[in-house]
């Protein structure tokens, strides 16, 4: 029995009983998926990918990756996306293409061909399967890259603290790309604010080692090549004890215990340079 | 001939705004002209704008550190102004520094630097003079 011949059988057979399989497809689907997902929404999504898997059979045969089933992986690529965002895991999102083997099941007749034949279906409907399941990791991984990029700009503010006095409160480890951001924001707003004196606290950095101090040193430099005085305070007891037994230099940066601390600094230099906006 | 770059003099400080890529004959020129003109005027401050730069490479790194050089000899003190964020970042980026040349923001915070610097220089003898216990050893 040739490939066309099966395909037509096929064909021939959903078409027949189509009200029927989509029925009980959807039915064990929703089983599945323990009522996460509305029955009438789901009814919808599976009577049309049905439909399209119908046509393509029809039209041109058993390769799943050919042309003619490009409609059903791009439904197929809608409901991966779907299932993604709602938070299914990808085994309850292939199980919804599964499923539609065990619906055909009870109907086979035992004849030889018609084994072959459902044999033939079932290794396409696997493909199809893995292809959500990429799909579906697909898109998760959009996700999680568009929620690191929301992260980072999350995370680093830089606040005006006093007249030429701008604070960077830093919170969440610093790396390099983190780095990046915060330098860029703080040099921008020292001009933005003619600022001459940057703090930046890290109270809320949880650790501090080799790297971390590198990054900032950076920043500092950064700044001071900017002509801005950069203090660094929320220094908290364990990682001072850590900066020392790692041995890590700050130079002549200045440090301080807590964010006041820098701000009295920073406006006592001020008034030392005999710039505005010193204490009062 | 090629291009030079303007030497400005703002009461006793010299304004030397670079607006073009730098060549060697320019530097040179630069600082052959900045050197008379200091000697000339007896400035005390030289303020250079590099804001209009997009590039600090370690050619004007250390074309900035060699002029502060020149300038701290004749008794003027140099300071930089106007770095943008991208040309520091890249400096930083390449490990580069401009040999502890002394920087501002913008030129306004440049000249209030140079002037702050003034009045403590000329301030403290003054002060010293007044008080009764220095007051004898000086006169």
């Amino acid at each position: 029995m040739a490939g066309a011949d099966m395909a037509q059988r096929l064909v021939q057979l959903l078409t027949d009983q189509r009200d029927a399989f989509v029925e009980q497809w959807v039915d064990t689907v929703v089983r599945s998926l323990r009522g996460r997902i509305t029955e009438a929404e789901l009814r919808r999504e599976l009577t049309e990918l049905y439909g399209a898997v119908l046509e393509a059979l029809a039209s041109g045969g058993l390769a799943p990756r050919a042309e003619h089933f490009a409609e059903v992986r791009s439904l197929l690529v809608e409901l991966s996306r779907n299932r993604a965002r709602q938070g299914f895991s990808p085994t309850e999102t292939a199980i919804s293409v599964f499923s539609l083997k065990e619906v055909l099941e009870p109907v086979l007749s035992g004849e030889n061909d018609d084994i072959r034949a459902y044999l033939q279906f079932s290794r396409l409907l696997d493909d199809l399967g893995l292809f959500t399941v990429e799909e579906h990791g697909r898109t998760r991984e959009e996700i999680i890259s568009v929620q690191a990029e929301q992260l980072l700009e999350l995370s680093t503010p830089v606040v005006k603290l006093w007249d030429g006095v701008v604070g960077v409160p830093l919170v969440g480890t610093l790396d390099s790309a983190r780095t990046q951001v915060v330098m860029e924001k703080l040099l921008q707003s020292l001009i933005d604010s003619n600022s001459t004196h940057a703090i930046i606290d890290i109270t809320g950095v949880p650790a501090v080692d080799t790297q971390v101090a590198q990054h900032l040193l950076k920043t500092v430099v950064a700044a001071r090549m900017m002509g801005a005085e950069c203090t660094i305070s929320g220094i908290r007891p364990q990682i001072a004890q850590t900066i020392v037994t790692l041995g890590i230099e700050f130079g002549d940066i200045p440090t301080k215990a807590t964010l006041s601390d820098a701000l009295r600094h920073a406006l006592a230099q001020r008034a030392a340079a005999g710039q505005a906006g010193g204490l009062l | 001939m090629t291009e030079r770059v303007p030497v400005l003099k703002i009461g006793d400080v010299l304004l030397v705004s670079i607006q073009v890529d730098l060549e060697d004959q320019m530097v040179l020129d630069l600082q052959e002209d900045l050197s008379d003109r200091i000697v000339a005027t007896g400035a005390r401050g030289v303020v250079i704008d590099i804001s209009a730069l997009e590039i600090v490479d370690s050619f004007v790194g250390r074309m900035l550190a060699t002029i502060a050089s020149i300038s701290r000899l004749l008794g003027a003190e140099t300071v930089v102004v106007g770095m943008r964020p991208a040309v520091a970042m890249t400096l930083v980026e390449l490990g580069l520094s401009l040999g502890g040349v002394r920087t501002a923001l913008n030129l306004e915070q440049g000249l209030g630097y140079l002037n702050s610097a003034r009045d403590k220089q000329l301030g403290v003898p003054g002060f010293t003079a007044g008080s009764p216990d220095t007051g004898a050893e000086t006169r």
